[in-house]
């Protein structure tokens, strides 16, 4: 029965693409044969030219999936369902919409799609971190996001308020891009791309026709469908819908079980009556799985209009905008907002310290603690006594509201102490708070329980992918989303499933931290959790996953060229910086006084560059630059030259160590049984299950002398196994071998 | 024999792809083996390109769709520019070791073996063929052996000083005990030469060998049989509480805090650095001079620990011990007694020694001359005034001087004038050689040791020996290991691997300042500044194998008020 319905499954998927006579006449007549026979031609042919194809013809509607049984046909079938319409859920969505799985997105409020912000006037999605997207580490997922055939880059770019790059005087792979965006219009233009709708862009009209087989209904899902196989079979929902798919993503993001605490009150993170996603934790648990409990507060909003910035020191935007887009089309240029800075006064620590019994830290009735990274402002004043002052940030919600959000501030006293708190701060004497801040706790899934492909250990095909996994942010949310939208989309289609090294990115730098490392605080990417920082940069992003995007079908032609133009342009660049030479000359001169470095005669121009303070700029003012040349291109010249020895040799460390730690581990060890391992690893292996030998290596208790046991032990069975196929194998033979000699033929052959 | 057509049959249904291969058990033996590594190519490719899979996944029960597909891309833009040298770097390192017994009595040959990707060519660079005059001379200095063919040549280091005479024996993978490149490099037998042509090794670039590791490496790579296998795992947990001893061990042993020391350093850098990497907008800006000031305090510990690592030091030469003293206070008695031979001639003739003369011994591994002097005494002879002038030179050149005194005379006038010229010789010389007095014939007049005290000043240490019955020895001995600073290294081989090992740490780590150093100089940002202090953090802790980014993580939020 499974291989029967994979096979439709091919077929249909396939007839909605390639909509061609060929197709059928290799999908058509051979039922049981298909998978074999399909593997042929026509996957080879979707590999070069799926996007092609789906561009031109997936006009035709989705219900062209002709050669299924009847069943397939009703719309509650789906092949991947999508629960949770934020950044993780719109990534998903649309990435297995576009892989041509039929996608179901079940959202709790439609017009709420990729909602950045608040549990008080929102609950589909609870943001309650600031409409910022980017900044160090969290701009390399935007990035690479983006290079595989993601989303958040483009909208983000569309959308932004400000942009900054920051550690500009640091090297190349920690620069980082931050963008201030408009929390409204970054909803309904996400929204928009999800329906399906045009997305209105200044240089042309791009219809995102990918997306017709990705539908949208409000739901909310209160439970799983399990197949006989423990694999999940679809979702259920409270009005008692049921949707069938074989894949599930659930990315419900803070949702399950919310608290939200203001001072010592508390309340449910829903309205009245949607308790009953709480019925989804339970089922969850039902079903076997963890939870545990993370919290995370927001600061209080603060009327625009009432806050006086003669006296604030304004940070203004980036003059020349960066773009986390590759793709040069979305790189539309608008009139920036300004942000402000202001900092605490004596006041401001007075008023904290007198009422510090009010928070809920100090006065005792909350032990979960929050994340590390985001402090409430009593924590910082409690811990760091000396200082006296911390940087408050003002930063602009949106273009049209008039939200201001205080950044560095949240807190958990009570709100009736928010408001004279917030008239401590110079600028916001005469204030007026338009939403207070809080804490918010909320159930989410140690991802222990995950594959690093975020399919679920438990249930075949239940992927977990966002906040629900314990991340925080929208990057993160975004980088697991579409991970889990393609491997969902791949299951379904019965494909392997793709997992990306942690070499290889920060998204998988991310996920492999997920679901190897014990949790403390939702996670946040930070670059100092990645080894290999200086391999994995924004610059190369592109060129690190954009052919794999490719490959997998989430990139298509047109943006496929517009990369490979560019790495065209920037190796030729490269080239003739080897070739062209100058002796002496203003280039010359000007390159000695920046480096203090004396220029010898006939220096490449490449030589040049590798001298310290020395940019492409300096080139470009003397007229030896390649004008064809956008600035991104330039930069990743110049760091490819700069930054060579370091990048090769950093690479070559890396390959040393991918050879080793690649090795996979089988799925089904017994890690109890091994008494050379220390007690404590075998816990901790059994629990996380690694499926390489450096995942293994990362668990927290295991050491070195643990690793080399296993592979000890692996080898061991390795030979035993292959002693055992040996007799398997030379028994078989002469079990032929007699037959042929005795039997008659003919009855071999029918057997 | 007729089993062979239905044989080559299963073969070829299997590899499908591959021309029937020709037909014996062998093959299948082979192609098992080799599963894996087909495995691993498959997962390199995505599925879609089904070039890799043209054998039918119903044929390898592991491939079922729930298999993952392990995507490590490369940069396209590096690999477009250069695409080559990434087969060079196997699966291990390249490790190191003595393999022959050390810490008995030396043997006549001892052997460093290398095993791993890049074992010829760390030899090549430690090793100078002692070349045939017609032998064409390969110019380029890459070493290229003949596989199972040995060379006679020297052994250098680093400064291109000649450390042994050794053969090579290559023998390159698979036909070897690890299936790797393995090098053996037979030195002379004695301590001295291994430990120093084994370090010429290790600052070429290899690894100290784990206990253990051929052997565990030959078990990996398919060498050793799989009742081999147990015995391994022995090692390997013989491994744990060696190391576990090794750290107990440590906690006394000044290398090992100053390791810790420095590591803490490395750390604290880079908790700096890093909190401004992440949360540049919150922190206050680095002072870029008192990093530097730190990395270059941090480096001169770690040249100072390797230059004054005395075991270092004295691996290179030994040490020399000056035996002086008037004439016929058992100078040449002592000497024999420890060196247990008949080395020098010994009379009851006053000034018998007219020369210097030498005698080895090992006292806790570390090889020792002794040279025995002339008694030191005004003479009108010829003979002895030039053995006198000898005996003072070579008390100015020795490591340590044992100045030799009888028990039977006590401290006579003599003795006095002779340690005022022996002191007024060092100060002219600005030198500060340890001494140490030795009462001998204590045999003959058991006399107070209170007595001694108040010369005892200008030695570092006192000792009452008997050179006929060999009394005191062993406490001299002891008192040399304290004066060098050895003292903390009992007898034996073990204790001194760990010092070994954290040897090898401190070089890695000196290597990554230096390159650190480079970098500050060439003014390249401070992010790259931490992947060479990342580098020697883990040169460092490598025995615990601790993770460094949550370790940085925590110190950046326990240290520094930042997060909005």
């Amino acid at each position: 029965m499974a291989t029967h319905n994979l096979n439709i499954n091919i077929s249909g998927r396939l007839t909605r693409h390639f909509f061609t006579p060929l197709l059928f006449i290799w999908a058509a007549p051979t039922r049981a044969g298909t998978r074999t026979r399909t593997r042929v031609l026509p996957i080879r042919c979707y590999l070069r030219r799926a996007s092609n194809f789906s561009r031109r013809f997936s006009v035709v509607p989705s219900a062209a999936s002709a050669s299924g049984s009847p069943e397939w046909n009703i719309d509650e079938r789906f092949d991947v369902i999508v629960v949770g319409g934020g950044h993780a859920g719109c990534e998903a969505a649309l990435a297995s919409a576009r892989l041509g799985a039929k996608t179901l997105l079940l959202t709790l409020n439609i017009d709420k799609i990729a909602w950045q912000k608040d549990v008080f006037i929102e609950k589909s999605y609870v943001q309650p971190c600031n409409p910022a997207v980017g900044g160090p580490a969290k701009s390399q997922l935007v990035h690479e996001v983006d290079a595989l055939g993601g989303e958040i880059g483009k909208v983000a770019d569309m959308c932004y308020l400000q942009k900054r790059v920051l550690n500009t005087s640091r090297g190349p792979a920690v620069w980082a891009l931050r963008a201030q965006t408009d929390k409204r219009e970054y909803a309904m233009r996400m929204k928009n791309i999800v329906e399906r709708q045009w997305h209105f862009i200044m240089v042309r009209l791009v219809k995102d026709m990918s997306t017709a087989n990705l539908c949208i209904r409000e739901a909310m899902v209160t439970d799983i469908l399990l197949g006989k196989n423990d694999n999940v079979e679809g979702v259920c929902t409270f009005f008692g819908m049921n949707f069938y798919a074989p894949s599930v993503v659930l990315t419900t993001g803070t949702f399950m079980s919310g608290k939200i605490w203001v001072g010592r009150t508390s309340m449910p993170a829903g309205r009245a009556g949607e308790s009953a996603s709480h019925g989804l934790t339970e089922n969850l648990q039902r079903l076997g799985f963890e939870t545990d409990r993370l919290k995370t507060g927001t600061p209080s909003r603060v009327d625009l209009r009432t806050v006086d910035f003669s006296g604030l020191e304004p940070q203004h935007g980036d003059e020349e905008v960066s773009w986390f887009s590759f793709d040069p089309d979305f790189h539309i240029e608008r009139e920036q907002m300004c942000c402000y800075l202001t900092r605490t006064t004596k006041r401001t620590h007075q008023l904290i310290k007198d009422n510090l019994h009010e928070t809920p830290t100090y006065g005792g009735w909350v032990e979960a603690k929050g994340p590390r990274y985001c402090p409430a402002i009593e924590d910082k004043i409690v811990r760091f006594q000396d200082k006296e002052s911390h940087q408050i940030f003002l930063e602009p919600e949106g273009r049209n509201v008039p939200e201001l959000y205080v950044q560095g501030f949240s807190t958990g006293l009570p709100e009736r102490l928010q408001l004279p708190l917030l008239r401590t701060l110079p600028g916001l004497e005469n204030c007026s708070m338009l939403r207070p801040a809080y804490a918010v706790e909320y159930d989410y899934l140690p991802a222990h329980q995950c594959y690093r492909s975020l399919m679920t250990k438990k249930v075949e095909g239940l992927f977990f992918s966002g906040q629900i996994n314990g991340t925080t942010g929208y990057e993160e949310a975004a980088a697991q989303g579409i991970i889990s939208g393609i491997n969902a989309a791949r299951h379904s289609d019965g494909k392997s499933l793709i997992v990306l090294e942690r070499e290889s990115s920060y998204v998988g730098t991310l996920i492999d931290d997920l679901v190897t490392k014990d949790l403390r605080e939702p996670y946040r990417m930070l670059t100092s959790r990645s080894e290999h920082r200086l391999l994995l940069r924004s610059d190369n992003a592109d060129s690190r996953l954009t052919p794999l995007g490719r490959e997998l079908g989430l990139i298509d032609d047109r943006r496929w060229k517009v990369y490979q133009d560019k790495l065209a342009r920037v190796s030729e660049e490269k080239r003739r910086l080897k070739t062209v030479r100058i002796s002496g000359g203003d280039l010359a001169a000007d390159v000695t006084r920046l480096s203090g470095q004396p220029v010898k005669d006939s220096s490449t121009l490449e030589s040049l560059l590798k001298k310290p303070h020395i940019q492409y700029e300096i080139l470009d003012k003397h007229g030896f630059g390649n004008g064809l040349l956008s600035r991104a291109e330039k930069q990743c010249v110049e760091i490819d030259i700069k930054y060579e020895g370091f990048i090769v040799r950093q690479q070559s460390q890396l390959q040393q160590m991918v050879h080793q730690q690649h090795r996979p581990l089988p799925p089904d060890l017994d890690y109890y049984a091994m008494t050379t391992l220390s007690l404590e690893s075998r816990e901790k292996l059994s629990k996380v299950r690694p499926q390489t030998i450096g995942q293994a290596s990362r668990v927290g208790g295991v050491s070195p002398a643990d690793i080399t046991a296993l592979l000890i032990i692996l080898e061991a069975n390795r030979r035993k196994a292959q002693e055992q196929m040996r007799h398997q194998v030379l028994a078989s033979v002469r079990a032929d071998s007699n037959q042929q000699s005795e039997g008659p033929l003919t009855e071999t052959i029918s057997s | 024999m007729a089993l062979l057509p239905s044989l080559r049959s299963v073969i070829t249904h299997q590899l499908h792809h591959r021309p029937p291969p020709p037909p014996p058990l062998l093959s299948i033996a082979s192609f098992l083996f080799h599963k894996p590594k087909l495995r691993r190519t498959t997962c390199k490719n995505l599925s879609f390109s089904f070039s890799s899979s043209s054998k039918p996944i119903t044929l390898n029960p592991l491939a079922t769709p729930k298999d993952n597909t392990l995507v490590f891309k490369k940069d396209e833009r590096l690999v477009a520019d250069n695409g080559e040298s990434e087969e060079k770097a196997g699966t291990f390192s390249t490790i190191a070791a003595i393999v022959t017994s050390i810490g008995g009595p030396p043997g006549a040959v001892g052997i460093v073996r290398l095993s791993g990707p890049m074992a010829v060519d760390i030899v090549g660079r430690v090793f100078k063929p002692v070349k045939k005059k017609k032998k064409k001379s390969s110019g380029s200095g890459s070493w290229r052996p003949t596989s199972h063919v040995v060379e006679y040549g020297v052994v250098l280091d680093r400064h291109g000083n000649v450390v042994d005479e050794v053969l090579a024996v290559p023998m390159l993978a698979p036909r070897s005990y690890t299936r790797e490149d393995v090098v053996e490099l037979q030195c002379h037998g004695s301590e001295v030469c291994l430990r120093r042509v084994l370090r010429a090794c290790l600052e070429a670039g290899a690894t100290f060998a784990q206990p253990g590791e051929f052997t565990l490496r030959a078990f990996l790579n398919g060498r050793l049989d799989l009742s081999q296998a147990e015995n391994v795992e022995k090692l390997i947990s013989a491994k744990s509480v060696a190391a576990a001893d090794a750290a107990l061990a440590g906690i006394q042993g000044g290398f090992s805090s100053l390791v810790t020391s420095v590591r803490a350093k490395c750390i604290e850098l880079l908790t700096e650095i890093e909190a401004r990497l992440d949360f540049d907008d919150e922190m206050p800006p680095l002072n870029l001079n008192l990093v530097m000031d730190k990395i270059h305090a941090m480096s001169q510990d770690v040249e100072n620990a390797l230059e004054t690592a005395n075991y270092d030091k004295l691996l290179q030469s030994g040490l020399q011990i000056a035996i002086v003293g008037r004439p016929n206070v058992g100078k040449s008695s002592l000497l024999n007694a420890w060196s247990k031979s008949e080395r020098a001639i010994v009379t009851e003739i006053a000034g018998t020694t007219r020369d210097v003369i030498e005698a080895s011994v090992t006292v806790c591994g570390v090889p020792v001359t002794l040279l025995d002097t002339a008694g030191i005494r005004k003479t009108d002879d010829i003979v002895e005034k030039i053995g006198v002038e000898r005996s003072e030179a070579v008390a100015l050149g020795a490591d340590v001087i044992i100045m030799t005194v009888s028990a039977v005379d006590g401290w006579t006038s003599e003795d006095s004038e002779l340690l005022n010229r022996i002191q007024s010789n060092k100060k002219s010389t600005e030198s500060s050689t340890p001494m140490i007095l030795v009462i001998n014939k204590i045999d003959c007049a058991p006399s107070a040791s209170n007595e001694w005290n108040k010369v005892g000043n200008s030695f570092n240490e006192h000792v009452f020996t008997c050179a006929v019955t060999g009394q005191g020895i062993q406490d001299l001995e002891t008192a040399i290991m304290e004066i060098v600073g050895l003292h903390q290294i009992p007898a034996g081989g073990r204790r001194w691997a760990v010092n070994q090992r954290q040897c090898e740490q401190l070089m890695r780590t000196k290597e990554a300042l230096v390159r650190l150093k480079s970098s500050i100089e060439e003014e390249l940002p401070l992010d790259f500044w931490t992947i060479d202090l990342r580098d020697a953090a883990l040169a460092l802790g490598q025995i615990s194998g601790e993770d460094i980014s949550e370790e940085v993580l925590s110190n950046i939020f326990g240290k520094f008020c930042i997060g909005k």
